[in-house]
């Protein structure tokens, strides 16, 4: 009796000591899984992890299920969409369940892809036919596929543009602050809204990095910068451009009560004019407009202010890259689902986003970039490992919202400091951590 | 409600009881003892009878009442609980601080102290404790206005259940539902605003303005604490035998003064247990400046900027040794309280 007892509390205690203190379920690097060449032969079923919560509410995912059983009929997709999905997913893949087929989380450093995920092909093959493989590539070996690219630009409401007087893209950083001015003097619309207190929407002030230069290599160039924030450099321009919006009381009253569904229908029916987000984000707008019971066209999408040898430049950057899990028990049916998807799903059409697949055309939303002779460039990624490296270690966070939080705050005068004292502390921070890095 | 039960139990044992035991007879009470006394000779009374009766029978295993094992299988669960969801955390929390595990990779290198090197050379990083002091000055208000209404409450006020259920509401309210309802009644324009537009005071920032924002959030957390406290205060003060309020009126002694002399030494235990748990809770807010502000402008509290080192550093190592560090200076808060204010047995009867 009493033995018993001990034992099942041991057992407990066991149970518990693995769960929280087992190591990661990362498996060893095999060769490259092939997409399958005979549809009928696969088999399985697979588990598709999703940031998508909204594609799995509607329906959109078990259609795609439903087609790509039409041509895997052995195959069974079962989706799971999580809310919190870079939070979840980044903790569940300490163990081995993570699903067969998911977005890598940003969270992975690139060097521990060959840990976590199945080998997609060799980077010469794929890089043949997809655009930005270069991004998932480990040692001449493509671990991960973007379905879709994002631009970075300014999402604005037409209308009020145009009742604004300013029909023409600006061109300059400080004619873009002119026109901001122009429709807070000429409309009732708050000119910019920040998105302050939802954060995330501010992270892709970082994206920024490459526009006003229009260099591939913009991104390789902080492993060597010592001063990226310096006069003329691409994050100075960009980050100057936020102080100077904020600054001149352009954009809403109270940053930290901001809305990021709410603003949707605000850009929609005109309250708000302008938001720095990606291409991605006009479908959003435009369903918002339409339920606020205006009109979706008024949603336009313009680059960033600056015209390098005398064209715009809107930076092409992947989104979330597709993997398989390195554990996974059915390979091929995920190899084949991710080529699916990419390839035959119309995924990237339907949401208006440029397909990774080389030789698509553009969306709707990028004709307008077509036509004005913007020029589209692709991020190099070669050096992105030192530069994530750098990041960390220097805490600055180009890809978190606490930087550009602090500029905002600094601009209206919220937090210690001015323009330049901010720069030169991010400059320090970056310069002393390549020091560490050996950049 | 526990003073009337002992007082209604020392008026029933008016009477003498049955002829007690001839053991017992020394433990006696005297006729006129004070009822706790009573009770627990009746007690003890109980126990000895119920120990004969067992030995008297056959087969019967136990000779002192219960096996010694008999409280384990009760404990069982919540240790089973508290060891998995808390003990072993913490020791694996330990584990990582001497580490520089990134949150994800297999592997983890062990670092020795570099962490708290780390920490401890990096002296803005304690900066923001400046903030907790808000939350400090609102504790300090929140025990002070929870003393006040609970003791308006023990006395018989009109209503006094209704008041009770109103104060305490806040507390069983969701913290993150809080943070909300506060996000949008402090918003330009917001209710806050408007009430206060009524009686001619302007619209103001309330969490923009970084001079401003660490005070309404603090409020928040007062609002939604001091019931809780009130309810901790309620509970002590109705043990208070209320013979002694009635001595004291006899005595010439007002309301103040029986506040003053009765019920804060009747509950003095409880009132520095309120402040304990005042000072931690300043030391590791959350909830609130991170639902509400997520840290921004100036509302940074030390747990929130453990959590972004963690999650958006991925310096788990780091944010452990943070953790582990702030562990230890709520300790030592507590030690140092616990020195200044000794924890003495309150002797009211």
């Amino acid at each position: 009796m009493r033995r018993t007892r001990v034992g099942a509390g041991a057992a407990a205690l066991a149970v518990g000591l693995a769960a929280c203190g087992g190591g990661a379920g990362g498996a060893g690097d095999s060769g490259a899984v092939p997409v399958p060449a005979d549809p009928a032969k696969v088999t399985g079923s697979i588990t598709v992890l999703t940031n998508r919560t909204d594609q799995v509410q509607d329906g959109t995912t078990a259609r795609y299920a439903a087609e790509f059983a039409k041509v895997y009929p052995k195959v069974k997709v079962r989706f799971q969409g999580l809310t919190d999905y870079e939070g979840d997913v980044k903790i569940r893949m300490n163990s081995k369940d993570y699903g067969d087929v998911l977005p890598i989380p940003n969270a992975v450093p690139t060097s521990q892809y060959p840990t976590f995920f199945a080998p997609l092909g060799t980077a010469s093959e794929l890089g043949a036919k997809y655009d930005f493989t270069e991004r998932g590539t480990v040692g001449s070996k493509v671990y991960g596929l973007a379905n879709i690219g994002v631009a970075n630009g300014f999402v604005y409401n037409k209308a009020v543009w145009k009742q604004a007087g300013i029909t023409d893209w600006p061109t300059t950083p400080a004619a873009f602050v002119e026109a901001l001015k122009a429709i807070k003097a000429k409309t009732g619309a708050t000119p910019y809204y920040t998105n302050y207190k939802d954060a995330w929407p501010m992270t892709n002030w970082g994206n920024g990095l490459g526009s006003p230069s229009c260099d591939p290599a913009a991104n390789d160039k902080l492993t060597t910068t010592k001063e990226p924030w310096g006069p003329g450099q691409d994050l100075n321009v960009v980050d100057t451009l936020l102080y100077d919006i904020v600054r001149n009381k352009l954009s809403e009253d109270d940053p930290n009560t901001t809305n990021w569904e709410n603003s949707k229908s605000l850009i929609g029916t005109g309250k708000i004019a302008t938001m720095w987000l990606g291409t991605w984000a006009v479908v959003q707008m435009r369903e918002a407009a339409k339920k606020a019971g205006a009109n979706p066209d008024d949603i336009g999408f313009m680059p960033f202010p600056a015209r390098p040898n005398g064209a715009f430049c809107a930076v092409v950057r992947p989104d979330y890259l597709y993997g398989i899990n390195a554990n996974s028990k059915n390979k091929p049916a995920a190899r084949a689902w991710i080529d699916w998807f990419i390839n035959k799903s119309g995924d990237a059409q339907q949401s208006l986003s440029i397909s990774a697949v080389k030789g698509s055309p553009l969306p709707s939303t990028l004709q307008p970039f077509q036509q004005a002779g913007v020029k589209f460039i692709h991020l190099s990624y070669a050096k992105n490992q030192q530069v994530l490296d750098i990041d960390k270690a220097s805490e600055v966070g180009l890809n978190n919202p606490d930087y550009p939080q602090r500029i905002v705050d600094v601009a209206r005068g919220a937090a210690k400091g001015d323009l330049r004292s901010v720069f030169a502390d991010l400059n320090k921070k970056w310069a002393d951590a390549q020091g560490t890095i050996g950049g | 409600m526990a003073a009337s039960r002992t007082a209604g139990g020392g008026a029933r044992h008016e009477k003498p009881p049955p002829a007690p035991p001839r053991r017992n007879g020394a433990d006696r009470p005297p006729r006129r003892a004070s009822s706790r006394r009573v009770k627990r000779g009746r007690v003890q009374r109980g126990r000895v009878q119920r120990g004969r009766v067992q030995r008297g029978r056959p087969g019967s295993g136990a000779v002192h009442g219960q096996r010694w094992y008999a409280p384990w299988p009760y404990l069982a669960i919540p240790l089973a609980l508290l060891v998995v969801f808390t003990y072993i955390p913490v020791v694996d929390m330990v584990a990582y601080s001497f580490t520089d595990w990134d949150g994800l990779s297999p592997q983890r290198t062990y670092v020795g102290l570099d962490n708290y090197v780390d920490l401890f050379t990096r002296p803005q990083l304690f900066q923001v404790f400046a903030v907790s002091l808000f939350y400090l000055v609102g504790a300090m208000v929140q025990i002070v206005a929870a003393l006040y209404f609970a003791t308006l409450l023990s006395f018989n006020v009109r209503l006094r259940n209704l008041f009770k259920g109103i104060l305490f509401f806040p507390y069983l309210i969701n913290g993150v539902a809080i943070g909300f309802v506060f996000l949008y009644f402090f918003q330009p324009g917001g209710t806050l605003d408007s009430v206060l537009g009524i009686f001619g005071i302007g619209p103001r920032l309330w969490l923009g303005d970084p001079d401003l924002v660490n005070t309404s959030l603090a409020s928040v957390s007062v609002w939604r604490f001091m019931g809780l406290n009130m309810v901790l205060f309620i509970g002590a003060i109705q043990s208070i035998p209320p013979e002694l309020y009635e001595a004291a009126a006899l005595d010439g002694a007002g309301r103040w003064g029986q506040f003053r002399h009765i019920i804060v030494p009747g509950i003095k235990p409880i009132i520095s247990l309120s402040v304990i748990l005042a000072v931690s809770g300043a030391l590791s807010v959350f909830e609130i400046p991170f639902i509400m502000t997520g840290g921004s402008n100036n509302t940074e509290t030390f747990v929130i900027q453990t959590i972004k080192l963690a999650f958006n550093f991925n310096k788990v190592g780091l944010a452990s040794a943070a953790a582990v560090v702030l562990l230890a200076i709520v300790l030592l808060a507590t030690w140092l309280q616990r020195l200044l204010v000794p924890d003495e047995r309150v002797e009211l009867s």
